[in-house]
C-alpha cells in the first residue's frame, strides 16, 4: 500500500522539469529530482518484497501439490524422497542423540550416587519383568485352557526381536506421537512390524528407511490395536488419546458390550492374520475405570498402558525367527543369536 | 541468493532439526516442545524479508514433513511455515526490530503455524483431537517459543544480518 502510494506520488510531480520552470531556484529542482531518483531507484528492499505476494501463492500451492502427492497413491510418489530425507536425517538424529544423552546424564550424575543408581536399575528391571510376567500370565494360561493343541508352542510365546534404541521424538504440535528408532531396513525391520519394550507394546512401524524406523505408537489418536482382556477374553479395540506422560491412558471399546471387565484386569494384544501389523499376547496395559454409557449402551474401558511413553529408550522390534540383521537378535528363548553378519551389537 | 546465506541458513534448520527431535523431547512439557525449525524462519524473516523467509519456511517444512518422525500428510508444516515467512516478513522494519517486536512477532507466528497445521490436519481429516486438547497445544506452543526467543532469536539474526550481501549504490 505505502508502495502504492509513494509510486502514483511521484508520477504526479514527475510530470517533466518543465512544469515549474522559473519561480524556483535551480537548487530545490535539482533536490526534487534527487529525490525523485532516490525514489525509483530500485531499492534492495522494494525489490524484495514487490513479487512477495505471487510468491506466497506459488509456495502455497506447492504445499498444496506436496499434499496431494502425499495422499494420491497411498505417497508412492513421495516415498522415495522420504527414504533419502530418512537415510540423511536418521542417522543424524542418532548422532545427535548420542551427543546429547551424555549432557543430559550430567544432572543424574550429581544427584544420586553410583550404588544407588545401580540398585535404582536393578529393581526397575525386576519390577518390569515381573510385571511383563504378570500381564500376559492370564492370557498365557486362558489360552492354554482353550487350546490344547497350542500347549508345545505356548512355551515360547516369545518372538525374536531386533533391539533398538529411540532417537528421536515427535512433538505434540504435529498431534500425532510418533518416534524414530535406530533400525531400519538394514536391520531387518519393515512397515507394520510391532514394537514393544520391556514393559509392553509400544507402537508399530509405519515406515522404514535404511537404517532408521518411524514407530507409531499406541497412545497416538490414530492407532487403533485389536486387544482383549486377559482374564475374560473379551475382544475390543484400543484407540489411543495423544496425551503423553501420566494421562496418558488408552480407550477400550468392547465388542461385547455387555461385558464389564474388572478393575487391573490386564489387557493384552488379540494378534493379527500374520502377525502384522501387531502379533498377539502382549502385553499393553491394566484396566483402570470403566465407564457405562446408557444412551449408547457400550462401556468405555480406560486402559494405563504398561510402558511409560515419556522415557521411551530401548525398544525392540519383533521380526520372523530367522530375519537376517546387522545387528544381534534377540531370540525367542531371551538369548542373543549371533548372525554371521551381524558384527555390532 | 548468495549461496553462503543459503548455506547458513540450511545448516542452521538442519540443526534446529535435529535439537527439535533429539534434545528439546527431554524438556517436553506434555508432549509440547519449542518449535526451533519456526524459530529459525522468523529470524531470516525479521532480517531477510518475507520473500527469502517464504522460501526458507517452504524448504523447512518439507524437510520437517519428510524427516523420520513425521507421520502426516506432507506439505502440511511446508504450508504454514511459507505463511509464517509471509506474516513475520511484513512485520520488519527498516531500523533493527525491537525486543517487543521481536517477541510479539514470535509469538503471531507460532500460534499462526500450529493453528494452520492443526486446520490442514482437520481438512485432510487426520485430526482426532478435541477443541480443548489443540487450544492447549497451541497455547503451549506460544509460550515456549516466546521463552526460548531471547536466548535464540538474536545468535540467529545477527547470523543472517551479517550475511546480508554487500549494498553497492
Amino acid at each position: 500500500m505505502a508502495l502504492l502510494e509513494r509510486t502514483s506520488g511521484s508520477r504526479g510531480t514527475g510530470t517533466g522539469p518543465g512544469a515549474s520552470p522559473t519561480g524556483r531556484s535551480r537548487r530545490s529542482l535539482a533536490a526534487r529530482r534527487e529525490r525523485r531518483e532516490r525514489r525509483w531507484s530500485p531499492g534492495p528492499d522494494l525489490d524484495r518484497q514487490r513479487p512477495s505476494r505471487s510468491l506466497l501463492v506459488a509456495l502455497g500451492l506447492a504445499s498444496a501439490t506436496l499434499m496431494t502427492l502425499d495422499l494420491t497413491a497411498g505417497g508412492a510418489a513421495l516415498d522415495p524422497v522420504r527414504g533419502v530425507v530418512a537415510d540423511v536425517v536418521g542417522p543424524a538424529e542418532a548422532g545427535a542423540t548420542a551427543l546429547v544423552s551424555p549432557v543430559l546424564a550430567v544432572p543424574d550424575f550429581f544427584r544420586t550416587h553410583s550404588s544407588l543408581r545401580e540398585e535404582v536399575a536393578a529393581l526397575e528391571e525386576e519390577n518390569t519383568a515381573l510385571r511383563a510376567e504378570l500381564g500376559s500370565a492370564a492370557f498365557q494360561r486362558n489360552r492354554l485352557a482353550a487350546y490344547d493343541e497350542l500347549t508345545a508352542t505356548a512355551e515360547d510365546l516369545g518372538y525374536s526381536l531386533v533391539p533398538s534404541r529411540v532417537v528421536g521424538w515427535g512433538p505434540a504440535q504435529s498431534f500425532s506421537s510418533t518416534v524414530t528408532i535406530d533400525a531400519g531396513t538394514d536391520a531387518g525391520v519393515q512397515p507394520d512390524m510391532t514394537v514393544v519394550s520391556g514393559a509392553g507394546l509400544v507402537g508399530r512401524v509405519v515406515s522404514a528407511g535404511r537404517t532408521t524406523a518411524t514407530v507409531l505408537l499406541i497412545i497416538d489418536p490414530a492407532s487403533t490395536v485389536g486387544a482383549r482382556i486377559g482374564d475374560t477374553l473379551d475382544m475390543g479395540f484400543l484407540t489411543g488419546r495423544g496425551v503423553v506422560g501420566d494421562e496418558g491412558r488408552l480407550d477400550l471399546e468392547l465388542v461385547d458390550r455387555t461385558a464389564v471387565p474388572a478393575r487391573a484386569d490386564s489387557v493384552v494384544t488379540w494378534g493379527s492374520d500374520g502377525g502384522a501389523p501387531y502379533v498377539s499376547g502382549v502385553p499393553i496395559g491394566r484396566v483402570t475405570r470403566v465407564y457405562s454409557s446408557l444412551r449408547e449402551t457400550s462401556q468405555r474401558v480406560v486402559v494405563d498402558p504398561y510402558v511409560d511413553f515419556g522415557s521411551l529408550d530401548v525398544v525392540g522390534v519383533v521380526v520372523p525367527t530367522g530375519t537376517t540383521s546387522d545387528r544381534a537378535l534377540v531370540g525367542p528363548d531371551g538369548e542373543l543369536s549371533d548372525e554371521p553378519g551381524g558384527g555390532e551389537q | 541468493m548468495s549461496t553462503a546465506r543459503a548455506a547458513a541458513a540450511a545448516a542452521a534448520v538442519f540443526v534446529a532439526l535435529l535439537l527439535q527431535v533429539s534434545l528439546a523431547p527431554h524438556l517436553a512439557w506434555q508432549g509440547v516442545v519449542p518449535n526451533l525449525v519456526l524459530l529459525v524462519v522468523v529470524a531470516a524473516a525479521l532480517t531477510r524479508g518475507p520473500q527469502f523467509a517464504m522460501v526458507l519456511g517452504f524448504a523447512a517444512g518439507a524437510l520437517l514433513d519428510l524427516a523420520p518422525p513425521a507421520d502426516h500428510t506432507a506439505g502440511r508444516w511446508a504450508l504454514a511455515l511459507v505463511v509464517v515467512g509471509y506474516v513475520a516478513g511484513r512485520v520488519r522494519s527498516e531500523a533493527s526490530p525491537t525486543a517487543t517486536t521481536v517477541v510479539s512477532t514470535v509469538a503471531a507466528s507460532s500460534f499462526v503455524a500450529t493453528s494452520l497445521f492443526a486446520m490442514t490436519g482437520l481438512l485432510l481429516g487426520e485430526l482426532s483431537v478435541g477443541v480443548g486438547e489443540l487450544l492447549l497445544v497451541v497455547g503451549l506452543a506460544v509460550v515456549w517459543d516466546v521463552v526460548l526467543t531471547p536466548f535464540v532469536l538474536p545468535p540467529l539474526m545477527a547470523m543472517f544480518r551479517r550475511l546480508e550481501p554487500a549494498r553497492l549504490a
